[in-house]
């Protein structure tokens, strides 16, 4: 029974991230939208916090909502995989339960 | 122009699209300088995702708003003071922003760079420098 957990805060406005990161369950997923893809960027200061906490489960960011913030896939971290809207839906309907992290 | 004029400064912290506020803080900085008021921008925290290059946003249906921060040269807002804290913070360069320049028209219209990476010590000066501070 795992749960996809979407999050579309910045993490550097807000603790929305690290606090989703902190209460998944080892097999849910993650994944990062809107605002939160910033969480998905390697070389920022958050990005050891995020890799450590979600160690135990599958992060993946949006691709359109980096794509509109001009953040090249290149700059996402290892381990956070993009997927775009079509791997969104896919992943709602495969999943027992989607928890929208505000 | 007269002492009727004041020093207005825009200060910029949020991203772009995730909610509504880069654009409205755009829009209004395009109304203020059109009254010739002196007006500045200032970009720190997540307002320094606003500048970012290569912004598209034809996947999530927004318009795409960056391109007018280039035009700002023509309402003479020719000050977008951008925090080098912040951008190292979120791994980012002044290489990762737009080229926004304007054109001098006190050095025969030489094109210069609009953008001025200060620290936070100097944003804080220039933020205590203000008549107006509108925040956004």
């Amino acid at each position: 029974m795992a749960t996809l957990h979407t999050v579309n805060k910045s993490p550097f406005q807000t603790q929305t991230l690290l606090s989703c990161l902190s209460h998944v369950q080892a097999g849910d997923s993650v994944l990062m939208i809107e605002d939160g893809v910033y969480g998905a960027m390697g070389s920022t200061t958050l990005a050891d916090a995020v890799a450590g906490l979600g160690g135990q489960v599958n992060l993946f960011v949006l691709g359109e909502d980096l794509a509109a913030r001009g953040i090249d896939a290149g700059r996402v971290a290892d381990g956070i995989t993009k997927i775009d809207m079509d791997g969104f839906v896919d992943m709602v309907a495969s999943t027992d339960r989607t928890q929208s992290w505000l | 122009m007269s002492e009727d004029v004041k020093k207005f400064l825009y200060v910029n912290r949020k991203a772009p699209y995730g909610t509504i506020y880069a654009q409205e803080s755009l829009e209004v900085v395009l109304i203020g300088a059109a009254f010739d008021q002196d007006v500045e921008m200032a970009f720190l925290d997540d307002g320094v995702f606003q500048l970012t290059k290569n912004q598209d946003t034809k996947g999530v249906g927004l318009k795409n708003f960056s391109p007018t921060f280039r035009a700002l040269g023509d309402y003479e807002v020719t000050k977008l003071y951008v925090e080098q804290e912040s951008l190292d913070e979120r791994g980012l360069t002044l290489d990762d922003l737009q080229d926004i320049q304007y054109e001098d028209e006190d050095d025969d219209w030489a094109e210069k760079p609009s953008i001025r990476v200060v620290s936070r010590a100097e944003m804080g000066k220039i933020m205590a420098n203000q008549d107006v501070v509108l925040s956004f």
